[in-house]
């Protein structure tokens, strides 16, 4: 059997859920093939494993796959999964988000997870825009954009999600894009095996309505946009900051060691039953 | 009872907050997720403590939405789950209460009610949210909300709400006004007492047997635990027997009225209430939380003027306890029910009443408590 077919049988609601509700030509599709690898590659069981989403395109994944899903309210998946962790720490919760489940309304959320460093892993899909409304402006839309509610030019400053993450206390921050499907693969693979609150932003195109409106070209020309703006960790450490003036890193932008809350609630249940002294 | 067995008790002296305390860890809670709040706030600080010493969990969220999000993600991983709030946060929390009854998620939620609106009366008590535990989110829905009048009824309903809310897979919501959440009482908990504990109904099928929502005689499904192997889909959109989406009207239909029939084919279980002398009574009052307890004083404050003076004491607030109403409204001349709003449960009394019973209120919404007096005044007045 070829490996992809292996995989859509092992973990996808073939049966049940398709055809899926995303764009011909949408990123996430990719994202959740990446997705579905990373987490073969990490051997847990599929009875161990929580897909919690929020509200849009994006919170619509977690129905065709084959976890424990939970399709929450907009922008509290990530105060739902912090429940479930709490409550069973033994299963693997991953957070599925779009850019403004994760930052508009969820931004409060956003910030105190990954400032009490919840061991969860939050997957942030960031297409620039609200897609399943029609292509309303996000916290990510980059300044002067077009959108269906700035269709006059959006005066706003956007949100660089993976900066956030790193100030707020991730301990993993990795960037990637749809068009590097490799690379979102391996940093999945490494925010699913950190301890902590790990995040995986991933930059993705919405040519239906953000595309169209701003004059950016089919599926394919956005990723093609992908590929010529983003610049690895590495190669951009050697450039020149105006060369980078309109470009993006992409890779591993953090990755460090930080107390997990679980870890520090254990010693609090301990200190409170007067097994270990403070 | 054998009189030469020592009974083991606790002699008690509490605040209505912390009977609840003690009846949600009779009741097995293990997880507690909140933001502080006056004047639910030692909810909060004494769970903090407690339950890290049995193992289990307290968090105190970024807000109220937060708080009531985590709760519905531990009580979906098996965990029994409380929040407390007062009214600006159980305004915060109307969204996901919403989902918690939508995906049928067993949860329970004090509300120490104080003035609104707004900000309102943070310190003074009040009873003005008894229609938004109704209707506060959004859609049509049915809910529990009960009501405590003592410090022992604090520890009894939590323990029915926690029970309810299992047995049900719906949110129960506890009304606990400011004066009874402060106040304190003796009560008198005993070790052996028996009390009824209740815990969801788990699916006894293999997996791939596992209808998670589906439309039973009983109208509540069976529940199966993340991480227990059964994979399900929960979702907050309206969905079919098997989790997943749905649009089509022949499944919307069933759905929502199951949801309505779960709760409204057991109101013999869910509707609980104390009459007091209302079988002979020409004036009957209906009251709830501290205010009944000013009604059975001024009962018996008329009882010794000749008026025959009886009291319906509810403890179920939702669903409204409308065959019990419309027994006394057959049987009384007049009745009265105050409350310290504008006037939330006597606009329930009077859709009830089909005779010709007269309906009086009192209203009180100044931030201080219905004394007996004042109800005995109302009485004299009107009849």
């Amino acid at each position: 059997m070829a490996e992809i077919t292996r995989l859509i049988h092992e973990y996808l609601r073939h049966d049940k859920k398709f055809p899926h509700v995303w764009c011909p030509g949408c990123g996430i599709g990719i994202m959740l093939g990446a997705l579905i690898r990373a987490i073969d590659k990490t051997g847990y069981s599929k009875d161990d494993i929580v897909l919690v989403s929020g509200i849009g395109c994006t919170g619509r994944l977690p129905v065709y796959v084959d976890f424990n899903t939970l399709h929450t309210t907009h922008g509290r998946a990530l105060t739902f999964a912090t429940g479930i962790k709490l409550a069973k720490p033994r299963l693997k919760v991953i957070v599925i988000m779009g850019d403004g489940d994760a930052v508009a309304i969820g931004g409060n959320h956003f910030i105190h997870a990954a400032r009490r460093n919840i061991d969860l892993t939050a997957i942030i899909v960031n297409n620039s825009v609200y897609g399943m409304t029609g292509g309303q402006y996000s916290p990510t839309t980059p300044y002067g954009m077009k959108s269906t509610t700035t269709i006059y030019s959006n005066v706003e400053h956007s949100f660089n999600i993976s900066e956030l993450a790193v100030t707020a206390g991730a301990v993993f921050v990795g960037r990637g894009t749809v068009f590097h499907a490799k690379l979102l693969e391996s940093l999945m693979e490494k925010a699913f095996a950190k301890v902590g609150f790990s995040v995986v932003e991933i930059i993705s195109h919405c040519h239906t309505q953000f595309g169209r409106l701003n004059r950016m070209g089919t599926a394919v020309e956005m990723m093609q946009w992908q590929r010529d703006h983003a610049v690895t960790v590495e190669k951009a450490a050697q450039m020149k900051p105006e060369e980078l003036k309109d470009k993006f890193k992409i890779g591993v932008l953090v990755d460090r060691e930080l107390p997990a809350y679980q870890d520090g609630y254990d010693k609090v249940r301990r200190w409170a039953k007067g097994s270990e002294k403070r | 009872m054998n009189l030469r067995k020592k009974v083991r008790k606790k002699e008690l002296l509490l605040q209505g907050n912390e009977a609840a305390v003690e009846g949600a860890l009779r009741a097995g809670c293990s997880f507690f997720a909140g933001y502080p709040i006056t004047p639910a706030t030692e909810i909060s600080e004494i769970l903090s403590v407690r339950l890290p010493q049995l193992d289990g969990t307290f968090i105190q969220m970024e807000d109220e939405i937060a708080s009531l999000g985590a709760v519905i993600g531990a009580s979906l991983a098996g965990a029994k789950a409380m929040t407390a709030t007062s009214g600006p946060g159980f305004s915060l929390m109307q969204e996901n209460l919403g989902f918690a009854i939508i995906a049928e998620v067993p949860c329970v939620i004090v509300n120490a009610m104080r003035g609104g609106p707004s900000t309102g009366l943070p310190t003074m008590p009040s009873q003005s949210d008894v229609m938004q535990a109704r209707w506060g989110t959004h859609g049509d829905h049915p809910i529990i909300a009960l009501c405590p009048s003592t410090i022992r009824e604090c520890y009894d309903l939590t323990i029915k709400a926690f029970n309810y809310s299992e047995k049900y897979r719906i949110p129960v919501v506890l009304l606990i006004d400011e004066v009874v959440a402060h106040m304190r009482e003796k009560i008198t908990i005993y070790e052996d007492e028996e009390v009824e504990i209740f815990n969801r109904v788990k699916p006894t099928v293999p997996p791939e047997w596992y209808i998670p929502f589906e439309d039973t005689p009983k109208g509540v499904p069976a529940m199966a635990n993340f991480g227990d192997g059964y994979r399900y889909h929960v979702t907050g959109l309206t969905h079919d027997i098997r989790g997943f989406p749905t649009s089509r009207p022949d499944e919307i239909d069933p759905f929502i009225r199951r949801l309505f029939r779960k709760v409204s084919q057991n109101f013999s279980d869910v509707q609980i209430g104390e009459s007091y002398e209302t079988d002979d009574a020409d004036i009957t009052i209906i009251a709830y939380g501290c205010v009944a307890r000013s009604a059975r004083r001024a009962a018996a404050d008329g009882r010794e003027n000749g008026l025959k003076v009886g009291v319906l004491k509810m403890n179920t607030i939702w669903p409204f306890m409308r065959s019990q109403v419309e027994k006394v409204l057959r049987t009384s001349k007049v009745v009265i029910v105050p409350e310290m709003n504008m006037g939330q449960i006597s606009r329930e009394v009077k859709r009830v009443n089909k005779g010709d019973t007269k309906i009086f209120t009192i209203n009180k919404v100044d931030g201080t408590i219905i004394t007996p007096q004042e109800i005995l005044n109302r009485i004299k007045e009107v009849c």
